[in-house]
């Protein structure tokens, strides 16, 4: 292999996995078939909220080609658990978060559109679709709650939730934020809605359900960002089958975004009716059962104040936010608008005192949970939101008002519960406005009037909390797991390795990063490494890959892991070299006793593991083979400050984003082409938060946005060409000084769009998305006050 | 090329029962193989591809003929095969992403996509790639960024924000239109 390359850390190396990913030879679950394999197709609610008084299934049974319909008393019959939350939050009151109960298929109430009623199983999808049609379902309709904001007094969606309210949390010390109020020169208030979105990875949700009656096991390929979580609530919740008798295979999978973190009711069918029919049994989602059935994001209101002193120094935030948890509490649902939104609102700011409330409400829609940034843009937003109006109404520039307020010393305990390692936000803001060229901002809006355009420039000082997560502390705050990550390190007889990570790779890169820390740590080039993922039969255990932790924790694995592999290999080096162990040096891929021209190859170690004629089995083991579990002591801290700068145009409400700037500090990074990339995937996703996306339902809990013809999602006219910088401050957290950069564009972005929207339209009432209709209606409405005054 | 001749039935017998409806044979080109099929009318391209010849490169993204992961060409220009019947097929030369490389030699686009990163979870990456080829043919080799922002509006990506995208089309549009590559055109 003369291109062969030892690639160290920080090279942007061409990505390992792309070439089957470029010729059409990746392997989706869609693209997998299994010999006898039955097709499944769900009955769908065309209720937001109903009872069912009825369910007769035998003129669609009977239709051709129908293998067996199955519904919620069949899944009870069998003693087949409901769904989960993996998270128990406490309300104000010492009570624990009200679960109401979430069967796979509906048992006597459906409670959102698309709402699971029964699954037909048949020859072929048509068959299945044509039988679905034919059952008669007997629903008593009950009033829809859609609105969040009048969810309370809403028809209650679950027996255990009085006032449809799942808990009502808080976090903080309310009354030294009382003082603070109290003692304030200034007090900025806002009101905000963090717009509902639809995760939208191109690949939509896919499961194949195969039980083997001769071993008595299942084996499930699924659309998972997490397979041994998926297996562990399959089977220790769910009771699908013991551990050991359930397989789970996520191949590669399209996307995620948070959306494929849940354990959803179509895998879990599709397991358990491959036992029930006695055959494989696949699902693929189309992009309508998508929009329907995805755990959507976001979706918060918030009154939220500031309390300013006289020079304008932050002395306190007061925020209280409704969540809208949808129809049932999703997988993780729970941590998303508590302990990874309030956690992350003193934001870059040494702010003294914080107090937040947040009230989590059932409706009658789909379940939210996790996307992209998953709390912490929502924090990110209003705390940007409300720095931004403040320093206005102070008449203190945006920059420098933040500046004044930043943390700048070290090792910082925010009021609400985060320790920041390390960072530098002078520096990333200081990058920014270099880069965005800040000060020459008011020629080139000046510039814009002349044209008739209505220009904004707009900061965003984002913080993340990332590297999710030590295991204690969120035990300690009511996670079901600990968030550790897990490691193997297989290095066979010819010296080329295998990665295992319990981490799993839906578009990061990983088979590339993971392999080029392999390739830097043991000196062999990077095609001699390969990384195994997405198999609980493999990997022994992980917990996947969300909040950006893949790099921080399951790269930390594979470090602590490599460094086993080091130290025991050292020991047989110097059996083989006849040297003392503590005379052997390990350094590009040599053995070498120092100082000494006596050196053995890494291969040539790997091989006499395996060998072992030259070391005593006695005292060292044969093979060379190692494994971590490593669990990160603290959060990350990811930080930055993006700058987005657009023009209006006044007659048709169109905004254009002319330039995106983005400075982050992501600590270490492995593969700066792959960490850059994800930075412009995130900021789409969050110009299309501020600009293009919303789902909406309407009074009677229909979706509205239920295609890509009603939800718009950003296309590549719709974004500029970004301009990515970085800073570097080194994490003190983990081994590798990794912060994690997956979420970042989506956490910041929204801020920065909006805080130059609303400069550029003279009005801070300026609600996402902005779409043209939205932002046309502000500047109409502001023409009709100018000319009434 | 030799032509492979290959005869495939994309229903079970149990569906044909009930879709006891008239089926159609069609014969057509795909990757430079002839093919014969008798197929449902209702039968999409992409279904036809993807199950009939398990050609799974080419992905299904939505249901709305907006995302453009299923794009394949025929007869040389790009087509939605999710909006493309099978029998429309009938007669004509089908690309799809498995039949771009000559060999073991990718196509400037595909080679252009890896080079700049312009693929992350891979999904939408057939269609894309499908889309820049022929945007190439459209527009020729010296596109540029607002040309091909503003025709790329038929392919959805959700992980790359574009960026890399935009800039891969830009080089694969010169490398096709680069003299060495004209002949594998």
């Amino acid at each position: 292999m003369s291109t062969a390359t030892i690639t160290p850390i920080g090279a942007a190396v061409r990505r390992k996995e792309d070439h089957r990913f470029i010729t059409g030879k990746g392997r989706y679950t869609d693209d997998l078939d299994r010999p006898g394999q039955a097709y499944a197709y769900f009955l769908r609610s065309p209720f937001a909220h109903a009872a069912i008084r009825g369910l007769d299934i035998a003129a669609a049974k009977a239709m051709p080609g129908v293998v067996d319909i199955l519904t919620g008393a069949d899944l009870a019959a069998d003693g087949i658990g409901d769904l989960i939350c993996g998270w128990m939050i406490h309300s104000k009151d010492g009570s624990p978060m009200k679960m109401g109960s979430h069967p796979a298929l509906a048992k006597d109430k459906v409670r959102y559109v698309g709402d699971h009623v029964a699954v037909v199983i048949a020859e072929s999808l048509n068959a299945a679709k044509d039988a679905a049609a034919a059952i008669a379902v007997d629903y008593e309709e009950l009033p829809a709650v859609a609105d969040l904001a009048h969810a309370r007094e809403g028809a209650q969606i679950h027996d255990c939730a009085p006032a449809n309210t799942a808990f009502e949390w808080e976090l903080g010390d309310k009354a030294a934020t009382e003082a603070a109020f109290a003692r304030a020169a200034h007090v900025t208030t806002i009101d905000l809605v963090n717009n509902r979105l639809a995760p939208n990875p191109m690949e939509p949700r896919a499961a194949i359900g195969d039980y083997d009656s001769g071993d008595e096991a299942y084996t499930l390929w699924t659309t998972s960002q997490n397979p041994h979580v998926a297996r562990l609530v399959l089977s220790a919740f769910v009771g699908i089958a013991p551990e050991h008798k359930l397989r789970v295979i996520a191949p590669d999978v399209g996307g995620g975004f948070g959306s494929k973190i849940f354990i959803y009711a179509e895998e879990t069918v599709c397991a358990w009716a491959s036992r029930r029919v006695g055959r494989p049994v696949k699902w693929t989602s189309d992009r309508s059962e998508a929009f329907l059935s995805d755990a959507h994001g976001r979706d918060h209101r918030t009154h939220a104040e500031l309390a300013l002193d006289a020079e304008g120094k932050i002395l306190g935030l007061r925020v209280h936010t409704r969540a809208n948890m949808g129809a049932y509490l999703s997988t993780f649902a729970s941590s998303i608008p508590t302990y990874l939104y309030a956690t992350l609102l003193s934001g870059q700011y040494d702010i003294p005192a914080i107090y937040c409330e947040v009230d989590a409400l059932y409706t009658t829609t789909a379940p939210v949970d996790a996307y992209r940034g998953a709390g912490r843009p929502e924090a990110t937003f209003l705390v940007e939101r409300i720095v931004e109006k403040a320093a206005r109404e102070l008449g203190q520039d945006s920059a420098q008002f933040r500046r004044r307020n930043f943390i700048t010393a070290f090792p910082h305990q925010t009021p609400v519960i985060m320790n920041y390692d390390a960072g530098d936000y002078g520096a990333a803001l200081d990058k920014a406005l270099e880069f965005s060229d800040y000060a020459g901002f008011p020629v080139r809006q000046a510039e814009a009037a002349r044209r008739g355009k209505l220009r904004g420039i707009g900061l965003s000082n984002y913080i993340e909390a990332c590297g999710i997560a030590p295991s204690a502390a969120v035990g300690s705050l009511g996670a079901g797991v600990g968030l550790w990550e897990s490691a193997e390190v297989r290095v066979n007889p010819t010296g080329n390795v295998e990665v295992l990570t319990g981490s799993h790779s839906h578009g990061q890169g990983h088979e590339t990063t993971f392999a080029q820390l392999v390739s830097a740590r043991l000196g062999i080039p990077i095609e001699q490494v390969s990384v195994v993922h997405g198999d609980t039969d493999k990997v022994q255990f992980g917990m996947g890959t969300y909040g950006s932790r893949s790099g921080a924790v399951g790269m930390s694995a594979i470090s602590r892991a490599l460094d086993k592999v080091e130290a025991k290999a050292k020991k047989i080096a110097a059996y083989m070299l006849e040297a003392s162990e503590g005379d052997i040096e390990f350094k590009d891929g040599r053995f070498t006793v120092a100082g000494t021209d006596r050196s053995l190859a890494f291969a040539e170690v790997a091989l006499n593991a395996y060998v072992a004629h030259k070391f005593p089995t006695s005292e060292i083991e044969p093979g060379l083979k190692e494994g971590a579990f490593y669990d990160p002591t603290n959060f990350t801290f990811p930080a930055g400050c993006h700058v987005c700068e657009l023009e209006v145009d006044p007659l048709t409400g169109v905004t254009t984003i002319v330039n995106f700037t983005a400075v982050d500090d992501f600590g270490v990074v492995i593969n700066p082409m792959i960490v850059e990339g994800q930075v412009h995937g995130g900021i789409a996703q969050g110009v299309g938060q501020a600009l293009l996306e919303g789902v909406v339902y309407d009074a009677d809990g229909q979706l509205v946005t239920g295609s890509y013809m009603d939800y718009t999602m950003p296309r590549a006219g719709d974004l500029p060409a970004f301009q990515v910088g970085m800073t570097q401050t080194r994490c003190p957290s983990n081994p590798l000084g990794i912060k994690g950069c997956g979420e970042a564009g989506a956490i910041a972005a929204p801020a920065a769009v909006i805080n130059a929207l609303t400069q550029a339209l003279g009005t801070e009432e300026v609600p996402m998305p902005a779409t043209p209709a939205r932002v046309w209606e502000i500047i109409q409405a502001r023409a009709a006050r100018a000319a009434a005054e | 090329m030799t032509q492979a001749h290959v005869s495939v039935q994309t229903q079970d017998s149990a569906q044909a029962r009930h879709n006891a409806s008239a089926t159609i044979a069609i014969s057509l080109t795909v990757n430079g193989r002839a093919v014969s099929a008798v197929v449902e009318p209702r039968t999409l391209l992409v279904q036809f591809l993807r199950e009939a010849l398990d050609l799974t490169g080419t992905h299904v993204g939505c249901d709305t003929s907006q995302c453009g992961a299923c794009v394949v060409h025929l007869d040389g220009e790009a087509v939605k095969s999710c909006t493309t019947l099978a029998v429309q097929a009938d007669g004509r030369a089908v690309t799809t992403i498995e039949g771009l490389a000559q060999g073991t030699t990718l196509h400037p686009m595909q080679e252009a996509f890896r080079e700049h990163h312009g693929l992350q979870c891979g999904f939408c990456t057939p269609g894309m790639i499908m889309s820049a080829v022929d945007l190439v043919a459209r527009f020729g080799p010296g596109l540029d960024e607002p040309t091909i922002r503003d025709n790329l509006d038929g392919n959805l990506c959700r992980c790359t924000g574009y960026h890399n995208i935009v800039r891969a089309i830009t080089a694969g549009a010169q490398a096709m239109g680069a003299p060495r590559d004209l002949a594998a055109e």
